[in-house]
């Protein structure tokens, strides 16, 4: 398959981009801000979505979702990213999708459809401190009765006190099981803190809480694979939110390059600036080739694609990093106020570099699949 | 089976029926590869098998059509080809100039007559071009060139001097960009095809800092070039010197600058050693050069990509500056990792353990590599210009 999008994938972007543009800009994001909304995201905005069929994006036919694939998915999410949407899509479309698919059965049959038309948003409780380490987690699962009983502390759990449920990693005997827990059930307690990029995000305490034992997703130990394509996908999603980040921090700035003089000249004249303008161009032109072919090997249920994901995850956070901070730096002045968009999108991509793996756990994991 | 799948199988086997063995181990010095030309002499038998194989299948050129000299492959079949070429670590039966640059160039300029003279040769890798473009006084501001063509009816008689002209004294003919008008500076150059062989024309290596000389001064002393011999129109040389660096932009930054494009880590971790935790035993060491392979694992899906829309005709025409600009930092970037790794052992200049100073050497030439074909400077420059649109200085 060639690395650029094929017709199918070019109409959708061509939906799907000006329908983002117009309904969620950034002025949606400042309105939810500012008006210190409580749930996250417009649910709305969620329903126009799921108008275009857009939560189901990733959900099986068979569950009425469109069967598509991560380079769709990433369609949308560079949108999302450009525009600094609040969405769930990163974490119930993507995230929970990828894993309820992976593991099929009761829970997929339960969730898969509820997440195509609409009806569910889904949480991901993975981490457990303030860094991603998804190979220690602590959060137990006892059996207990007919099922089990969770006990431990989940962390940066985006939507996690609005999930309609929450998919939650804990060690098992053998192994690591995910579970699906219902928003009711009890000993649950979500702890919404607004992030940096005016996200919310909850610190989840599982304090006993019972579920049957249908809630385990998948099979009991065997959680490992599922988690693992859960968070590929995550990854693989995040850093394409994050290409439309860096790529929307980048246009702006350009256009500024253009109208902004000073000394006499519009300051895009100034070789210093052209040449790390330019530089941004190849670093983020990079990061959308890496994002792409993670996506493509995903797609193709490749063995590569859990290196490549890893390489896109952090060239993805380089490159967008790269750009918010040029975008401050060459706004000068007026890119330090509030009014200014450019700011927000440095929030944005600190919140994204951070989400599943920061740029330095992805390098070392690099390191790590090649033997060393 | 799909067309595609087909293809495949049929690549497969005849490269399984027609690679030697030798063939698909790694180059380990300049004699192993192949530059064909009058003056070439193969290595083994090997070498000249598999050239003659890929030959006769026009596989040393395989997307040229047929009539000069290729096999008239799609996008699609060569990048089967190139991938199922990899699989094997199948060496390239032909390196050449004349492929890599004259070849795109005459493919689109040329005359249905110059298409098939130059080509078929360049293709059987029977001559073997050098390129004359940079001069002492004209290296990034190219189109200062003074070489000068004077106009004597049927045939031009040239004077003047390259330099840099890569293996200048090994090359059949040349392809040079000469002033043929005093008063025009960019339509006033005319893009001329010449014999090495032509009396008036000396060349001189020049010494580099890896104590090598792949590198040329090349002077011209009446000259006489048949008013045939240019691509293009005359006075317009430009216009296909400019397609032409593109070509050669797009070489660099491919297969030259991204290297063999493995993982640098998990080569020097063996030659390190590692700790309890399996990890490269210096750490330090071991983060940079994670980050290093990231960037090289990232470029390579660039390269991928920037072939697929390049040979699609999607790509901006800009961009293979970008792709060389960001190719040959890389490159440089992981020649100093090389050197880091290697430590006191990648000092030696000559010794036969250090296979006569290779990594020192190959260290050196990297720096060449933001240099020749347009500097990084020159690169950033067209991408500002050209891609991101930002006003003219």
């Amino acid at each position: 398959m060639p690395l650029y999008h094929n017709d199918d994938q070019t109409m959708l972007k061509d939906s799907v981009a000006p329908f983002v543009a117009e309904q969620a800009p950034v002025s949606h994001l400042r309105k939810l801000r500012d008006t210190a909304d409580a749930t996250g995201f417009s649910r709305d905005l969620w329903a126009q979505f799921t108008e275009m069929g857009l939560p189901g994006m990733l959900v099986p036919e068979a569950h009425g979702g469109l069967g598509m694939g991560h380079m769709e998915a990433g369609i949308v999410l560079e949108e999302i990213g450009r525009n600094l949407t609040p969405s769930p899509f990163l974490a119930t479309s993507v995230g929970a999708v990828a894993a309820l698919a992976k593991a099929g059965g009761t829970q997929a049959g339960r969730w898969l459809p509820a997440i195509a038309c609409g009806e569910a948003i889904v949480a991901l409780a993975i981490d457990e401190g303030a860094k991603h380490r998804p190979d220690r987690i602590a959060t137990t699962a006892t059996r207990a009765g007919n099922g089990f009983r969770l006990d431990g502390k989940k962390s940066f759990v985006l939507h996690g006190h609005v999930a309609d449920m929450s998919i939650v990693a804990a060690k098992t005997d053998g192994g690591i099981t995910l579970f699906a827990v219902p928003k009711d059930a009890n000993g649950v307690t979500a702890d919404p803190r607004r992030l940096v990029d005016s996200s919310l995000a909850s610190h989840v305490t599982l304090d006993g809480v019972e579920v049957d034992a249908d809630a385990v997703i998948g099979e009991v130990d065997a959680g490992g694979e599922i988690l693992d394509a859960l968070l590929a996908a995550t990854r693989t999603g995040a850093a394409a939110e994050m290409v439309g980040v860096g790529q929307g921090a980048m246009d702006m700035t350009v256009t500024y390059l253009k109208e902004r003089k000073q000394f006499g000249k519009l300051i895009g004249e100034f070789q210093g600036l052209q040449h790390r303008a330019a530089h941004l161009y190849g670093e983020m032109e990079v990061a959308r080739a890496t994002v792409m072919k993670a996506q493509q090997l995903l797609d193709e249920g490749s063995e590569g694609a859990k290196l490549m994901v890893s390489v896109a995850k952090a060239k993805a956070g380089r490159a967008a990093n790269l750009a918010v901070r040029e975008g401050v730096q060459m706004h000068g002045g007026i890119g330090m106020t509030d009014e200014y968009d450019i700011g927000l999108y440095m929030k944005r991509d600190r919140a994204l570099a951070e989400f599943m793996g920061d740029v330095h756990y992805h390098i070392d994991q690099v390191a790590r699949m090649n033997g060393y | 089976m799909s067309e595609q799948d087909a293809f495949r199988a049929e690549v497969r086997e005849w490269l399984e029926a027609n690679c030697p063995p030798e063939m698909r181990e790694p180059i380990r010095d300049e004699d192993d590869v192949c530059w064909g030309g009058r003056k070439f002499r193969f290595k083994n038998d090997a070498q000249k098998a598999w050239l003659d194989a890929c030959v006769a299948k026009g596989y040393t050129v395989p997307d040229w059509p047929k009539p000069y000299g290729g096999a008239g492959l799609t996008p699609e079949q060569t990048k089967i080809l190139r991938q199922e070429m990899k699989r094997i670590k199948a060496r390239s039966p032909l390196d050449s100039f004349g492929i890599w640059m004259l070849g795109p160039a005459l493919l689109k300029f040329g005359t249905e007559e110059q298409k098939v003279q130059y080509l078929n040769p360049i293709a059987r890798g029977e001559i073997r071009w050098c390129q004359g473009y940079s001069e002492p006084g004209s290296g990034s501001d190219l189109v200062s060139l003074q070489t000068f063509g004077e106009d004597k009816g049927d045939h031009w008689v040239v004077n003047g001097s390259k330099i840099w002209t890569s293996y200048a004294d090994k090359a059949d003919w040349i392809f040079c960009l000469v002033r043929t008008d005093k008063a025009n500076k960019y339509q006033g150059i005319t893009f001329m095809l010449f014999d090495m062989e032509s009396p008036g024309v000396t060349t001189k290596p020049i010494l580099l800092i890896s104590g090598n000389s792949p590198f040329c001064e090349t002077f011209f002393d009446d000259v006489k070039v048949p008013k045939t011999q240019y691509v293009g129109e005359i006075n317009r040389g430009w216009d296909v010197a400019k397609y032409l660096l593109g070509h050669e932009r797009e070489m660099i930054s491919g297969g030259g600058a991204g290297g063999d494009m493995v993982s640098i880590g998990g080569a020097f971790a063996k030659a390190f050693g590692k700790n309890a935790a399996g990890e490269l035993d210096d750490p330090i060491l071991r983060a940079e050069m994670a980050a290093f392979d990231t960037d090289v694992f990232a470029y390579r899906a660039m390269g991928e990509r920037f072939m697929d829309m390049w040979k699609t005709g999607r790509a901006h025409p800009a961009s293979s500056n970008m792709m060389k600009y960001v190719g040959t930092e890389l490159n440089k970037r992981r020649h100093e990792l090389v050197m880091s790794g290697g430590g006191s052992d990648a000092l030696e200049w000559d010794s036969e353990d250090s296979k006569g100073g290779a990594r020192a050497r190959s260290w050196l030439r990297t720096k060449a590599n933001s240099i020749e074909g347009g500097t990084s400077e020159v690169m950033l420059n067209v991408i500002a210009k050209r891609i991101l649109d930002l006003p003219g200085a």
